[in-house]
């Protein structure tokens, strides 16, 4: 599961996702347009992350439709899901 | 014109012209995160190590009262006037309000740049009261903005954690904490890097804010002109009625003239992070075009030199 967000969102979706279940993470910076305008990076507010979780099927859609419900309305944020081949499954 | 021979405010000029001309200069965030750091510890240091030197901390009382008054003073007068005057929704008023409640502490600096050119001195305390302004001003402006809001409980603990312990008060009051205990007499070995270089680095970080300015000068036009009004007129009131409050408080000029400064000055870091996630309904373009992109450099350029002479009526 991929989220990708503002910056200041980042320890609550970290929270949420720890929440959920999931076991890890990872948050790189990141930069991009969108509906939202361009998101440069240049400074403080307009950085982005992109937080990338392996997890369960069902977690990852519990923490995308809490995730939606919490800030979707007024944050920049895309989430997608997809299906993953782990070379170390006991891990997740 | 001499208030703009000063290196300080041409690197800003500069900054914004190469964002404004679309140069590829770019400071790498590294750098940025790091002059914004020494900034912070230079700033809390200097006020610690002066504040080590004031002799009666009795004097500190009435512009600490000062400084909480007006913090918390100006949030509900500038969330009346943008929803009464300028049709603001509730959110958006209030965010702005919040940002004008708190204060810059680049800003800041350049007020003390500013009367360290000029030789006029000032009270050895006025970065306790800088430190002192930072939160009020927020922390009324989320109440203004909760009052009315639909729903949502807000997460206190969080959100305290952020405004305390965030970089910019954590880094100001350590420093303080830091000067304050060593004393003038053992600061030396620290000198050179935090107070010779100071000026420097100010310019140095004042050339990415101009650039970053420059980034906001676009969006001028669709704030609208109502906002651009209350972002160069606000602050001229503030600034008055703080040099006044400082005046009454007993300050000298260079104290009454930083306190006018901090009045007039609006936060752009701490208010602007605290908001997106208490406020999130509110739109960040309005108040971080009205706090960076029309106050800062109003305030920088052309709004010290006027504080100056407004505390100087008074005193």
């Amino acid at each position: 599961m991929t989220v990708v967000t503002e910056g200041v969102l980042e320890s609550r979706i970290v929270a949420a996702v720890k929440q959920f279940g999931a076991h890890g993470y990872t948050v790189t910076d990141a930069r991009g347009e969108g509906s939202r305008g361009k998101r440069s990076a240049d400074w403080e507010h307009s950085r982005n992350i992109r937080l990338e979780t392996i997890c369960e099927d069902e977690v990852a859609r519990a923490i995308a439709q809490h995730l939606r419900e919490t800030y979707y309305e007024n944050f920049a944020m895309i989430i997608f899901l997809s299906e993953v081949e782990v070379s170390r499954p006991e891990k997740f | 014109m001499e208030t703009l021979l000063n290196p300080v405010i041409l690197f800003f000029v500069l900054g914004v012209l190469a964002g404004g001309l679309r140069s590829d200069l770019r400071l790498p965030e590294a750098l940025y995160d790091t002059l914004s750091i020494y900034l912070l510890v230079a700033i809390g240091l200097k006020g610690g190590v002066e504040l080590a030197q004031t002799t009666d901390p009795g004097e500190l009382v009435l512009p600490a009262i000062a400084a909480v008054l007006i913090g918390v003073t100006i949030p509900p007068v500038a969330y009346a006037i943008l929803r009464r005057l300028g049709r603001f929704e509730r959110p958006d008023a209030a965010a702005i309000a919040a940002h004008y409640g708190s204060v810059s502490v680049v800003t800041f600096a350049v007020a003390i740049a500013y009367l360290d050119r000029l030789a006029v001195p000032y009270e050895g305390f006025v970065t306790t009261l800088l430190v002192i302004m930072e939160v009020p001003g927020i922390a009324v402006g989320i109440l203004i903005a909760r009052l009315g809001a639909r729903k949502g409980s807000l997460q206190i603990g969080p959100l305290m954690h952020e405004l305390f312990l965030g970089k910019s008060i954590f880094l100001l009051v350590g420093g303080l904490v830091v000067g304050y205990v060593v004393g003038p007499a053992r600061i030396g070995p620290v000198e050179p890097l935090f107070f010779d270089l100071f000026h420097g680095a100010l310019a140095f970080f004042l050339l990415e804010m101009g650039i970053v300015t420059a980034h906001r000068l676009g969006d001028l036009r669709r704030v609208g002109t109502f906002l651009v009004a209350f972002g160069t007129i606000m602050p001229l009131f503030l600034g008055m009625a703080g040099a006044a409050l400082g005046a009454l408080a007993g300050l000298s000029l260079g104290g009454a003239t930083i306190l006018a400064t901090l009045s007039a000055s609006a936060s752009y870091i701490a208010a602007t992070a605290a908001m997106r996630v208490t406020v999130p309904e509110a739109n960040p373009t309005l108040y971080l075009t009205a706090s960076l992109g029309i106050t800062f450099p109003f305030n920088i350029i052309i709004g010290i030199p006027i504080y100056f002479w407004m505390a100087s009526l008074f005193l």
